[in-house]
């Protein structure tokens, strides 16, 4: 009963696009965030690359929101992540200057946590430190969320999470411990967790640097499979400039928190324009 | 002199003070293992109105004495109509109530303990902040302090004696009544102790037993 694995089991609806309208975000004097926008469109595989400490992590985050910007708008798809919009009681309204009528008012205020849910149902994360829980066998790290949040049944979780599993070549594996897998093991468990919930955006935040060089490739070889055979739209931080190369639509060169050059793949790294990242390049390609 | 044959003849009655240590104890640890989370996790509340007052509660239990509320609790509130319970509940009320308090310290470490990146991936993968409690990282929180909660329960079991005031007729209040009975304290307090003794050690194993099972997470 081996089950073939197919791309609409992962992704059964169309990537949704993402949108940073003027986002700002600091800690303390250190600004992460300057006036970031940028478009990233549905199913588009996007890398971030740049500098330690430039704020590329950070987009992601506020993404997925464990950050809130200080200021800016984000959209998932065609829906504000950090704001809401709130109809206020029927009200008169002067229009035109002249007639009142009674109308509702829309404003738009911080998102409450139960609005946060809604969207954030459309995005997922796989973390630099895999954060599996360790507490629960790899089955179960998967199957949790469908089953807790996602309101699926038991039996269809543990299905799923058996195709996610053999997809990332850990069939053998639905027992175990995290703590008994390798770190690349891990990550692939990882990345089957983020999947079951069936993102429409999936964020990977240097998914591969805490990995020996050795498992490196087959992290990267899922994610490759991932790109070619469904429609998520991908934002990827890395390091990894040849694997940005191989699955990215686009490149963005990132730097003191904003976007300094992007572009296509071969444009970035064959012909970069930018003084900054011709040198970011020339370090990182030296190593 | 010591006089073995009334040594042993207060064995029975003690034995039956024993019973209610021990009852007042589990029922107490009970109440403070329960209590002390309420606390730790209320105090994390998003809201100032819920944290600020759990926390000062908390402090002002904390910060007087066991005897002192036990009196409170028995003797002055019921004047004014509040808690008019025999002294065993309210002993079991106010020692699980301070307990709560250092179980609470507790949980606080062990809550500590688990790693930033456990609470965002609940998130991402978008728990109800209840779920996140429950299935993340309570399961995580609690196993490597079980331990310390297991040394504060053999402490609860050695301050039973101070709801003596109360009139709670646990090992020593037997032993003591058993003294001013026959003048002569000596050997009703020597099986008291003896059975402290015991019963401490027996459970320091236990306590030991959780160290070595859940003490390596740490």
């Amino acid at each position: 009963m081996a089950h073939i694995f197919e791309p609409e089991d992962i992704a059964p609806t169309a990537g949704a696009g993402v949108r940073f309208d003027n986002v700002h975000k600091a800690f303390g004097k250190l600004v992460v965030l300057d006036d970031l926008s940028l478009e990233v469109a549905p199913a588009e595989r996007v890398s971030i690359i740049g500098p330690s400490g430039s704020g590329k992590t950070t987009i992601l985050r506020v993404l997925m929101t464990l950050e809130r910007p200080d200021d800016g708008y984000v959209y998932v798809g065609d829906q504000l992540l950090w704001h809401m919009q709130r109809r206020s009681r029927l009200g008169p309204v002067r229009r035109d200057g002249k007639r009142w009528h009674m109308q509702r008012k829309v404003t738009t205020v911080d998102a409450n946590e139960q609005y946060l849910r809604g969207v954030r149902g459309q995005l997922g994360m796989v973390f630099q430190h895999f954060n599996l829980f360790p507490h629960k066998k790899v089955l179960d790290n998967i199957t949790e969320a469908p089953i807790r949040v996602g309101g699926v049944s038991k039996d269809e979780a543990v299905l799923r999470a058996r195709e996610l599993l053999s997809m990332v070549g850990l069939q053998d594996k639905a027992g175990s411990y995290p703590a008994s897998l390798s770190g690349g093991q891990q990550q692939r468990v990882a990345i089957a967790r983020a999947l079951a919930m069936q993102p429409k955006v999936l964020l990977l935040d240097e998914v591969t640097s805490a990995l020996d060089p050795e498992l490196v490739g087959d992290v990267l070889g899922v994610l490759r499979d991932l790109a070619h055979e469904t429609d998520i739209t991908m934002l990827i931080v890395t390091h990894e400039m040849r694997f940005a190369r191989d699955v990215c639509d686009r490149v963005l060169f990132f730097d003191h928190g904003a976007v300094v050059e992007q572009g296509p793949p071969e444009k970035i790294f064959s012909a970069p324009d930018s003084p900054r990242l011709q040198q970011f390049l020339r370090q990182v390609l030296e190593r | 002199m010591f006089d073995f044959d009334f040594f042993v003849s207060t064995l029975s009655p003690i034995a039956r003070g024993l019973e209610v240590t021990v009852e007042i104890t589990l029922a107490g640890t009970g109440i403070a293992m329960v209590l002390g989370l309420v606390f730790e996790v209320l105090r994390r509340s998003r809201f100032r109105v819920v944290r600020w007052p759990v926390a000062f509660v908390r402090d002002f239990i904390q910060n007087t004495p066991l005897l002192l509320q036990a009196i409170f609790f028995f003797y002055v509130f019921p004047e004014y109509g509040l808690f008019k319970l025999s002294p065993f509940v309210s002993g079991i009320i106010v020692i699980g109530i301070q307990y709560s308090t250092y179980t609470s310290e507790v949980y606080r470490a062990g809550i500590d303990g688990v790693p930033a990146g456990q609470w965002q991936a609940a998130r991402a993968l978008n728990f109800s902040r209840t779920d996140t409690w429950r299935r993340v990282i309570l399961p995580q929180a609690i196993p490597p302090v079980l331990p310390a909660l297991g040394n504060y329960l053999i402490s609860m079991f050695k301050d039973t004696p101070q709801l003596l005031v109360i009139g709670v007729l646990d090992m020593v209040g037997v032993a003591k009544a058993i003294g001013s009975e026959n003048y002569e304290y000596t050997e009703p307090m020597i099986a008291a102790g003896i059975f402290f003794i015991i019963l401490s050690f027996l459970a320091s194993l236990v306590v030991r037993r959780l160290e070595s099972r859940f003490g390596a997470h740490l």
